[in-house]
């Protein structure tokens, strides 16, 4: 191994919401950090976001932490692990008044206060009716968010690695986490960075699918690392679809639109959520919406010459409030849909959006297996699993757990620092080397498999083997080909061979992570014979012993998905809260 | 039913193996969902995986694929393929040094942010809740907090072409009247204290091709101008 090493008390890989919240602690605390990312920080994916992130400010109504929190709990399915998502809510708002602290724009009410609007699954008093609980910078709210992140970590002097892919993680004979090996884009360099502690927020892999809302960096960098390391992946079959992704496109309409009145109709015209969810209609939980809109176009009432998506109408609300709460979703609208939505509906289809699972950790951002902390290891936002969104994630607890996930580990990781040995122990090289053949190998591959057939073949089977709904015989069918396609990508083969900012050596490290994500989501999906949240099966059907095909009795438990074997092990879910009572097991409605 | 195709030129340029750079054609096939520049880009790099640019969100909400099309600055991922006459002529951005074919080093662009302190700086102790700010002071920032960076505007000023380490640009002006119009920073003067200068503010001579190129339709010429009266109000 013959690979420069650069040293520092933490390194934190990605500069999205999470990565940038965490730099921020570490940076004010004076711990010298470097923050790796393969984009420019303000071209990570949190800047995609829309709609808001969620705190009960109470700005506008009544609101509290603890409706918040039974609002999380309903819409995991009860798979969320209730301490985190208390600790989660009972954070908000002061994360959030933070980042107005830091510059945030968000938008005001006549009070000055912070704007806050509805979405969905946001109820006031334990379920009993909508409550304004998204803080919204109109529809830009990710992008104002990952802006005023990174202008506060250049106010704290945070030393960025812009357009560095880490490629692996490096542990110790003992399991302890050392740091990662990376390259330099520009020159393809590797280096290996140690640290005392290492956090991942390297976001999600909504890429393994074909239709997606996910930007293309959106590779699963952080899971792959994790699973060749072999660390558990836990509850990688669960997926959400987005009710509004521009049809045909992909891109995200936030549901914000219908948190300001938008409506969903089908080729009659009809709003058919009201027959779903005669409660909450169009603002129901996104699992909901998603299976309702499928349900139409299944059976017919889809719109368009192909009957293959609905549409979501705003025409009927003042131009006014469009121009001044939505604009980012009707200048989308106008560019990919080519409808102004102030005139015209916009065509929409479920689209793969967000992973509910990931790295395992607790509330404190600390990596777990079972229930063993992985030494100086760490994982926060869409990478993590924490568990705070269970079997599906709520509109706008994403942004929010971004930031305290991105602040409590990089709490923890400030006091691990402040206890560990002052040296650096020697550097493990058994992970190096893998690291450095792994490269090697695509570097001399010849007769291999092209990287587009690879993640096409991955792409079209998650995408027809593990949707919106699923099937017994095609998932099973899907685990065989997923594991025919992961045979593809062993032997993936560049033509480019150039040094300087070779991005095809890059896609082919990303497909090396992508394909592990794809089988953690298939083979755990097959495993778990229920429905679920965002896993729904055509043999777990809505029984009165098992309502919407919950089966609490065998399946209220955390897949783990382990790469070696492809073996899966299950651990419970926390069900007590940090402080008050459990919420206790409901079937699930809207 | 016929294939659509595409045809481009494009600017290619590896320093590893050119001497200098060359334009090159190509002639792509596309899918039916093919609809912008970017789509017809990442078709082409299946044929030809040399071929680099950066991209991410495909969306026009990153800002990581500006490129200069058919002559003007824009983002790949927005620009309809059917509005551009062909072949399209792709280049980098022009002005900043080229690392490889449409990759240019952003260095010089985000130094000029940087210098700008582009964060509120407000040092009265945080109240317990948000700081308050009325509907018309946050309109104010509407047109300004939008910059997704991506730097087709400074790249298209002739000012930043000639002075890129002097005049801080369109992009970096447009961000320091966006922290100059926050009712929440305080510090204005020092604001424009950094600013009074012959080249770092002073460079901008109205073309206002920012304006014209901003994929965002921003405007920073008018933000300049504010920043240029503010100024003159304070001599005054």
């Amino acid at each position: 191994m013959a690979v420069p090493v650069r040293k520092f008390d933490a390194v934190i890989v990605g500069a999205g919401g999470a990565g940038l919240r965490a730099a921020l602690q570490l940076s004010e605390a004076g711990l010298k950090t470097a923050v790796l990312s393969k984009v420019f920080p303000t071209r990570s994916h949190t800047v995609a976001a829309q709609g808001g992130v969620s705190a009960s400010l109470g700005n506008s109504e009544p609101d509290h932490w603890h409706w918040h929190m039974y609002d999380t709990v309903k819409g995991s399915d009860w798979l969320g692990d209730q301490d985190a998502i208390e600790f989660m809510c009972r954070e908000a708002p002061n994360v959030v008044v933070e980042l107005e602290h830091f510059g945030m724009p968000f938008d005001r009410n006549a009070d000055g206060t912070i704007y806050q609007r509805p979405f969905g699954g946001h109820m006031s008093n334990f379920g009993e009716k909508p409550v304004r609980r998204a803080c919204a910078a109109a529809d830009r709210t990710g992008h104002a968010m990952l802006h005023a992140l990174y202008q506060r970590n250049v106010r704290a002097n945070t030393q960025f690695f812009v357009e560095w892919m880490a490629l692996d993680l490096v542990r110790d004979e003992q399991g302890n986490v050392q740091g990662v090996v990376a390259m330099e884009m520009e020159t393809s360099e590797v280096y290996v960075f140690q640290a005392k502690a290492t956090l991942f927020a390297t976001g999600g892999a909504g890429r393994i699918f074909a239709s997606s809302t996910n930007a293309f960096i959106n590779t699963g960098d952080g899971l792959g690392m994790a699973a060749r390391a072999g660390i558990p992946l836990e509850d990688m079959e669960f997926w959400q679809f987005h009710p509004t992704g521009v049809a045909g496109a992909g891109v995200l309409i936030t549901e914000g639109v219908r948190g300001e009145g938008g409506i969903l109709r089908n080729s009659a015209g009809e709003r058919f959520m009201e027959r779903y969810a005669p409660n909450a209609k169009d603002l129901a939980s996104r699992d909901v919406v998603s299976r309702a809109m499928v349900t139409e176009i299944n059976e017919g009432r889809g719109c368009g010459p192909h009957k293959d998506h609905v549409l979501l109408d705003i025409t009927h609300l003042d131009p006014e409030v469009i121009k001044s709460k939505l604009p980012g979703i009707r200048e989308i609208s106008i560019k990919f849909a080519g409808v102004d939505p102030i005139k015209a509906p916009i065509p929409v289809v479920p689209t793969c959006h967000y992973q509910m699972g990931g790295i395992p950790t607790n509330y404190r951002g600390e990596v777990v297996v079972h229930d063993q902390v992985v030494p100086g290891f760490y994982a926060a936002g869409e990478v993590a699993c924490a568990s705070v969104h269970g079997a599906n994630r709520l509109g706008t607890n994403s942004l929010l757990d971004l930031l305290v996930f991105g602040k409590s580990s990089g709490n923890s990781m400030i006091e691990y620092i402040k206890t560990a040995p002052k040296d650096l122990p020697p550097l493990a090289t058994a992970d190096v080397d893998r690291s450095l053949a792994r490269v090697a190998r695509l570097d001399g591959q010849q007769n291999g498999t092209p990287v587009e057939s690879a993640r096409a073949a991955m792409q079209r089977t998650m995408q027809n083997h593990c949707g919106v709904f699923r099937f017994k015989d095609m998932l099973k069918e899907g685990v065989e080909k997923i594991l025919e396609v992961e045979a593809m990508v062993r032997t993936i083969e560049i033509a480019d061979k150039s040094r300087t900012f070779n991005t095809a050596r890059l896609e082919a490290l990303e497909l090396e992570n992508l394909i592990e994500v794809a089988k953690a989501t298939m083979i755990s999906a097959e495993a778990r014979t229920e429905s679920r949240g965002a896993h729904v099966r055509d043999d777990a059907a809505d029984t009165p012993e098992h309502p919407n095909g919950r089966d609490d009795e065998n399946w209220l438990k955390h897949t783990l998905w382990y790469r070696d074997a492809n073996r899966l092990d299950y651990k419970p879910v926390n069900l007590k809260p940090l402080s008050v009572e459990t919420i206790a097991l409901k079937t699930r409605s809207y | 039913m016929t294939t659509r195709t595409v045809k481009f030129s494009i600017y290619r340029f590896d320093p590893e193996k050119d001497a200098k750079p060359y334009m090159k054609d190509y002639t792509v096939d596309l899918g039916p969902s093919d609809h912008k520049l970017l789509d017809a880009l990442v078709k082409l790099k299946v044929v030809d995986d040399s071929v680099s640019f950066r991209r991410s969100c495909r969306e026009g909400v990153c800002g990581s694929d500006a490129m200069n099309i058919n002559g003007r600055n824009g983002l790949a991922c927005v620009t309809n393929i059917d509005d551009l006459k062909q072949p399209i002529q792709i280049r980098p951005l022009p002005g900043l040094p080229v690392i490889r074919d449409l990759i240019v080093d952003m260095t010089q662009f985000f130094k000029q942010y940087h210098s700008i302190k582009p964060y509120v700086v407000n040092d009265t102790p945080a109240p317990d809740r948000e700081r308050l700010q009325s509907q018309e002071d946050r309109k104010e920032l509407d047109g300004l907090y939008e910059c997704i960076l991506c730097a087709c505007c400074s790249t298209s000023c002739p000012s930043f072409w000639w002075n890129p380490d002097k005049f801080v640009g369109p992009a970096g002006l447009l961000a320091a009247y966006r922290f100059i119009a926050d009712t929440r920073d305080t510090a204005t003067n020092e604001r424009l204290d950094n600013l009074e200068d012959p080249y770092r503010l002073f460079r901008c001579h109205t073309i206002m091709n920012c304006v014209d190129v901003c994929p965002k339709e921003l405007n920073p010429t008018k933000a300049i101008g504010k920043i240029k009266d503010l100024m003159v109000k304070r001599m005054a």
